[in-house]
């Protein structure tokens, strides 16, 4: 008979005991969460997973962006021709230093070769569109629309017309994510473009600068230019990145409280360029121990 | 249960497995709007699962939180297992206090759910300041209190395709 040996019928199957369950999910979470914050080798996990939501996160976008292009075709055209005529007159004014700027680079190849001196990298690289800023509400984060398609890799600077927007820090297959020089993670290597003073610039994370190990009694100014310094290989030196807009001296400190405005819009802006990463080799770090702060943040900054 | 709450006298219709599949999927949507820097937008996938694993524990739980704290990691750029520390949690909680909620009114409903949703969005701020991120201001925990204050109004919308047109006759008096 059939009838007499046959399983019970699965009334009471629940699967594991939700207390096993549990703690199995809350150990894996935990070991993502350190893994990912300690040791950040889950690239390949965070990447699968963004395939399959990345298309998920453009339909959510697309709300959003419709209702600004039907804005902005709406807008009027008034305020198109103004900013046309603007766009002109500054093309205009910027053509002879552009125009002569070839000119310019040629003769300081030249030169620098007469010298001896290795040539200086020119800057190139890609255009991307803003996507949307990153939800995360513990960082400062934007996502483009290039990716390991477009050949980007983490690492590369982004800029947009005015100064450095910040570092691109990860790389998914169809988009990138920019985490702005305003996060508090990030980290800048600058030098005062009026005096040539090195120190680094760390985002605040309120929108603000901070420029650190400046001594107290350094010259420092109000509306003095940051550029960056180029010591860390990855962002080329002369990109403007901040203006000086308060220097706080108290001599109980050894260094000077300095805040900056970031010039790119960094919080505002719609297009940036990704620059490409730099080819030259950096010479190899000096052994001495004593930790100059620079080298130390751009490595900080280069590996995030 | 299968009434819309304990003193209804209307029988709800079985859940469709696909709805509540299609429910989680908009959820996923919504949070995924650019709503990024609006004071208070309530985390929709920590409402609609804590809503599914309140009524159907057995259909929704820890795998489905897992599952969708991940995307909602991968989708935030938040750390991994952020959001999937929470959920899971969030989801074993409901599930766990399922038969007693569903006894309560639907205000009081929302009062038992505020605490679960609350302390799913406070382990994750403890979360992320144990790994030495910034306060991102008070802001931040608005979401669970207006997620809670949605949960009369969620109720009735995705127990919607349950009900049954009411066709009294002296066979059904129900």
């Amino acid at each position: 008979m059939a009838g007499i040996d046959h399983a019970p019928p699965p009334f009471f199957k629940r699967g594991p005991a939700p207390l096993a369950l549990l703690t199995f999910y809350l150990a894996i979470s935990l070991a993502l969460f350190v893994v990912d914050l300690r040791v950040q080798s889950l690239g390949l996990l965070r990447q699968s997973v963004a395939l399959v939501v990345d298309p998920v996160q453009r339909v959510a976008q697309m709300p959003g962006s419709l209702i600004d292009h039907a804005l902005a075709y709406l807008g009027d055209l008034q305020e198109m021709r103004a900013e046309n005529t603007r766009l002109k007159e500054s093309q205009l004014l910027t053509a002879p230093n552009l125009l002569r700027l070839e000119h310019l680079e040629v003769e300081n190849e030249r030169l620098r070769r007469l010298l001896a001196v290795r040539e200086r990298e020119k800057a190139g690289g890609q255009v991307a569109r803003i996507l949307y800023t990153a939800r995360d509400p513990f960082s400062r984060r934007v996502v483009i629309d290039k990716g390991q398609m477009a050949g980007l890799v983490a690492g590369q600077p982004a800029i947009d017309e005015a100064g450095v927007v910040g570092q691109v820090t990860r790389v998914f297959p169809f988009s990138a994510e920019i985490t702005l020089i305003t996060d508090k993670n990030q980290a800048v290597p600058v030098q005062i473009a009026r005096s040539g003073q090195r120190s680094v610039v760390f985002g605040r994370g309120d929108g603000q600068l901070d420029l650190r190990y400046i001594p107290a009694n350094a010259d420092v100014r109000i509306g003095d230019l940051l550029v960056t310094s180029g010591l860390d290989g990855i962002f080329l030196p002369g990109f403007p990145v901040a203006r000086v807009t308060a220097v706080e001296r108290d001599s109980a400190y050894a260094f000077a409280r300095i805040a900056a405005t970031p010039l790119a819009g960094v919080e505002n802006f719609a297009e940036v360029m990704v620059i490409a990463p730099r080819q030259e080799a950096l010479p190899p770090p000096p052994p001495a121990p004593d930790r100059h702060p620079a080298p130390h943040a751009a490595k900080k900054a280069g590996n995030p | 249960m299968i009434q819309p709450t304990f003193t209804s006298s209307r029988i709800l219709l079985p859940v469709r497995p696909w709805f509540i599949a299609v429910s989680l999927f908009v959820a996923l949507l919504a949070n995924l709007l650019p709503t990024a820097w609006w004071p208070g937008v309530p985390d929709w996938v920590a409402l609609v699962l804590c809503f599914w694993s309140v009524r159907e524990p057995r259909r929704v739980g820890m795998g489905w939180a897992f599952v969708l704290g991940l995307a909602m990691d991968v989708a935030d750029g938040a750390a991994l297992g952020q959001h999937c520390f929470a959920y899971v949690l969030l989801a074993y909680g409901t599930a766990a206090l399922s038969r007693r909620i569903l006894w309560f009114p639907l205000a009081q409903q929302a009062l038992q759910v505020l605490p679960l949703l609350l302390g799913a969005q406070l382990l994750q701020l403890a979360m992320r300041l144990a790994a030495g991120a910034d306060f991102p201001g008070w802001s931040y925990l608005i979401g669970p209190l207006i997620a809670a204050l949605l949960w009369i109004p969620g109720t009735f919308l995705l127990l919607l395709p349950q009900y049954q047109p009411v066709e009294r006759d002296e066979n059904r008096p129900l």
